[in-house]
């Protein structure tokens, strides 16, 4: 029986072999010439500049390549481990993933928000709800404010096990997803979506609840930690001369009324802007749509100087809304002129008066000159410092009261949702560390994948997709969405269009290009390892590999 | 159809060896587990090797294309003694050596065995360099190609006899540095007006099927082998192959090198069927012939500091432009030839 056994397996064997093999012995496979090798390539991961750049640290690449396998629930997973409103960011998020993006140098960057945006929408549309294993931890923590930075901190905190509970002062959550950024810009039903998805997690929301003193509320509430994020609501202003104070409103109010009041805020036929920030070209856009025939920016400094990003500038253009730079307000009498002076840059690029005025009339003026942080509440928290009105928080977001971290708007740093996002996580991460007496120190970056770690012959040229634009009369008149959304074909081209940049995406090209088939494929997923007992050192895998995922390491002696 | 691949653009583009989103059915030969790596690993070719690799493409090609059933016929040169020091050898297929010259006459000797016998799935490969098949096999070629035996030959061209020591060949273009062709005198390197192009010569030959290929571009070179296999007769496949040490290039640049003398279009990508041409591959990107040049120390002698050969390198942009305008290599992909 065992011989028979063994007659078979031989005949198999002759059977597999490759036509007419007879040489078995003798195969140059004796002939390990892995020892003429004096440097060795290995594989490693390299940090894509798009997820190097995001505020909110979404791994970008990671859900593309799930997008572009048409895995769209799985894509929005991915974004969900870091970001928990990709609809919302989709649309109101400055991407400065995009202008880092490494595609830029071969056509142009690869349309992220609008793939994001994408995701986000269907996740809306098709009830999809973050997947997460979370054991109790028997923590309740609290959150004093429900925009950005707060949702995101209440949304991690959840992940990790811990019971939350959000105080907000206004009658909505999304602080200034609602009352900063304009709804033609992003619809509510968004934010009341994506809202609605983190507290049915489990978060319980106090609506109209204003907090006035934070260490009673920590110890009433029997709250093992707080995260404090308010934001900056106070708008800031300057003494414009004027006998009608009235006339003079400021964009934050303006923008809130918008929201809020039950009458939109009454700006009249011609109005004038004040400022250069993104928040000034809202509230002029703004105005446009709520009937003025004239809308005015005026700004102090020259065009290049505005603090707006310039597809705003741009939108708001098409729109009728006329810039005036380099130009300063000096007062304003009862009948609505306003006397400007008009200012010239200087060697150093600042604005200088130049002692030549103009006269503007309008029916009203919106001062869009920043925001502050309402600090009165927290000025007698021992410990808590407030430097040039934002909270000091150490690296671990914490401030110098134990316990009571600070996130957002209200600490240093630049102010926008997605910043606020990478916030609430960051703080929610370091809350559950400080938590169970430990020290969260984030793993060591990776070194960055630059564009000339590349080979860009790989990748064919695809221009970006155009996002479609609601028609400019209905942006006269209306406060519909300016920008559409992709559909299913094109955000899939589009998210195609990723270049994978630092991290393999099992493209066979170091296993196909190799002389000396010395590397081996290892199956789908799991990427390839090299031969060292064959490997000569040649290079050529590290200069083809399309996306920089291999490099060159001088072989020890 | 899948979903999937309604979308047709894929991350990689269209040019890396392998792609997780293309159709298995479509994929190129050289990202399956299961190649059959026609020369195994082992070879005593140098670094960076470009005849190595061109050779593997090729036959692996053949392998998948005949389901293992063929063998192979080699001329004497690097690719025959980098493969068989004795008692080892690298093929993993049935493969015999015979001279330097005779390569095309035993593969039709084989051919007409397999007739004989009535093996007609078995198919037949002969392979040598360009001194094999350019000068010293030529005449055996051109009886094979006349008497239209049932073989394809593949050239694996890298301009000169490399195994002997870089001596110049009818292969070698002009200007290069051979040691045989050295950078002296009033006509430095290899002169102009002179060597083969023997795809011209096959084509001459009416033969069903010719073909020009480079290492650098995987997906076309697979096509051409494919489709090689589909005719009978004598068919015809020139595959450019970097040579590191002969013309004095880094051995990680061997693909570059390749993909750049198609972009420059001193190598144009054609086919041709009964003696006229029915397809060229356009250049993607169009390139100056020095970017070609300037990498490989054969050609240093032109690029003397405060003395570059402007003469000699204008003569090569010609050759190049002639290419472009004989192939039509700079039209749009989708527009035919």
């Amino acid at each position: 029986m065992e011989k028979q056994k063994n007659i078979n397996s031989k005949k198999d064997k002759d059977v597999n072999k490759p036509f007419a093999i007879t040489l078995d012995v003798g195969t140059s496979l004796a002939n390990e010439t892995g020892s003429w090798r004096t440097e060795r390539p290995v594989y490693l991961d390299r940090l894509p500049p798009c997820n190097n750049a995001c505020p909110a640290g979404e791994n970008i690449q990671a859900w593309l390549y799930l997008a572009e396998e048409k895995d769209y629930q799985g894509a929005f997973q991915e974004i969900m481990k870091n970001n928990p409103m990709p609809a919302t960011h989709g649309r109101a998020c400055y991407h400065p993933c995009e202008t880092a993006c490494n595609r830029k140098d071969v056509d142009s960057a690869v349309n992220i928000h609008a793939v994001e945006r994408f995701i986000g929408d269907q996740a809306i549309e098709k009830g999809w709800v973050p997947k997460y294993d979370a054991k109790p931890s028997n923590k309740t923590v609290l959150i004093i404010g429900a925009g950005p930075s707060g949702l995101s901190a209440a949304y991690h905190l959840t992940r990790l096990g811990h019971k939350v509970t959000i105080y907000e002062a206004g009658p909505v959550a999304g602080g200034m997803m609602s009352f900063g950024i304009p709804a033609y810009r992003l619809p509510r039903n968004i934010i009341q979506a994506e809202v609605k998805r983190i507290l049915d997690m489990g978060i319980e929301l106090k609506l109209n609840h204003k907090v006035d003193d934070v260490q009673h509320e920590m110890k009433t509430g029997n709250f093992d930690a707080c995260f404090l994020a308010i934001g900056a609501h106070i708008a800031n202003r300057i003494n414009i001369p004027t006998p009608d104070t009235s006339k003079i409103l400021d964009a934050a109010g303006v923008l809130r009324d918008m929201e809020t009041g039950n009458n939109p805020p009454k700006l009249g036929r011609r109005v004038v802007v004040y400022g250069g920030g993104d928040t000034a070209v809202d509230v002029a856009r703004t105005a446009k749509r709520l009937g003025a025939e004239e809308s005015i920016i005026v700004y102090r400094s020259g065009r290049d100087q505005m603090k707006a990003h310039d597809f705003e500038v741009k939108e708001a253009l098409e729109e009728g809304v006329t810039l005036n730079w380099l130009t300063t307000i000096k007062e304003m009498d009862a009948s609505g002129s306003i006397k400007v002076e008009k200012m010239e840059l200087d060697a150093e690029g600042y604005p200088q008066p130049s002692g030549k005025f103009e006269t503007i009339e309008a029916d009203s003026m919106v001062l869009a000159l920043g925001q502050n942080v309402d600090t009165s509440f927290i000025k007698n928290i021992p410990g808590l410092n407030i430097i040039d009105n934002v909270v000091e928080v150490a690296t671990n977001m914490m401030t110098g009261y134990a316990g009571l971290f600070a996130g957002g708007d209200m600490v240093p740093s630049e102010r926008t949702i997605t910043v606020a996002v990478g916030h609430g996580k960051k703080a929610a991460n370091q809350i559950n560390a400080w938590l169970f007496d430990k020290t969260d120190s984030p793993l060591p970056k990776h070194e960055l994948a630059s564009f000339d770690k590349l080979n860009d012959w790989y990748y064919t040229d695809a221009p970006i997709t155009v996002q479609p634009q609601l028609d400019v009369i209905r942006r006269h008149t209306t406060f519909e969405e300016v920008l559409g959304g992709l559909d299913d074909s094109n955000a899939l081209y589009e998210a195609r269009r990723c270049l994978s940049c630092g991290n393999c995406f099992e493209c066979d090209n170091c296993y196909g290009v190799c002389p000396d088939n010395a590397v081996i494929k290892l199956g789908p997923g799991k990427r390839f390892e090299f031969n060292y007992d064959y490997c000569k050192g040649c290079g050529i895998c590290v200069k083809e590999c399309p996306c920089g995922a291999i490099k060159m390491e001088p072989e020890e002696i | 159809m899948d979903d999937k691949q309604r979308v047709k653009f894929y991350q990689k583009g269209t040019f890396t060896v392998g792609n997780r989103l293309v159709d298995k059915k479509e994929r190129n030969v050289q990202a399956s587990m299961d190649r059959s790596n026609a020369i195994t690993s082992g070879h005593r070719a140098c670094q960076g090797c470009g005849e190595a690799l061109g050779a593997r493409y090729a036959l692996d090609t053949v392998m998948r294309v005949t389901k293992g059933k063929v063998i192979a016929s080699n001329a004497t040169g690097c690719l025959e003694v980098f493969t068989t020091p004795y008692p080892e050898t690298s093929w993993q297929l049935p493969w015999v050596h015979s001279l330097f010259g005779n390569a095309p006459a035993v593969a039709s000797g084989i051919a007409a065995a397999l007739k004989v016998k009535g093996k007609k799935d078995t198919r037949v490969v002969a392979q040598g360099g360009d001194g094999g098949t350019t000068d010293i096999g030529f005449g055996c070629l051109s009886g094979m190609f006349e008497r239209n035996d049932d073989v394809l030959y593949i050239c694996y061209d890298n301009e000169a006899y490399m195994n002997t020591g870089v001596q110049r060949s009818s292969a070698t273009p002009p200007t290069a540095r051979t040691s045989t062709t050295m950078p002296l005198g009033d006509a430095p390197g290899n002169v102009f007006g002179t060597g083969k192009n023997m795809s011209l010569i096959a084509m001459a030959h009416n033969i069903p099927y010719v073909a020009t290929a480079s290492v650098s571009n995987l997906q076309d070179l697979e096509a051409k082998v494919e489709k090689a296999m589909t005719f009978r007769g004598s068919r015809y496949i020139h595959i450019f192959v970097p040579c590191p040490l002969g013309w004095g290039h880094a051995s990680d640049i061997t693909i570059q090198i390749a993909r750049l003398v198609v972009d420059t279009a001193l190598f144009p990508l054609f086919e041709a069927e009964h003696g006229a041409v029915t397809n060229s591959t356009p250049i993607r990107k169009r390139l100056p012939v020095e970017d070609y040049l300037r990498p490989q120390r054969r050609f240093a002698h032109l690029f003397k500091k405060g003395a570059i050969d402007v003469e000699r390198i204008a003569k090569l942009q010609k050759m190049a432009d002639e290419n472009i305008k004989r192939f039509n290599l700079l039209r749009k992909e989708e527009d035919t030839i």
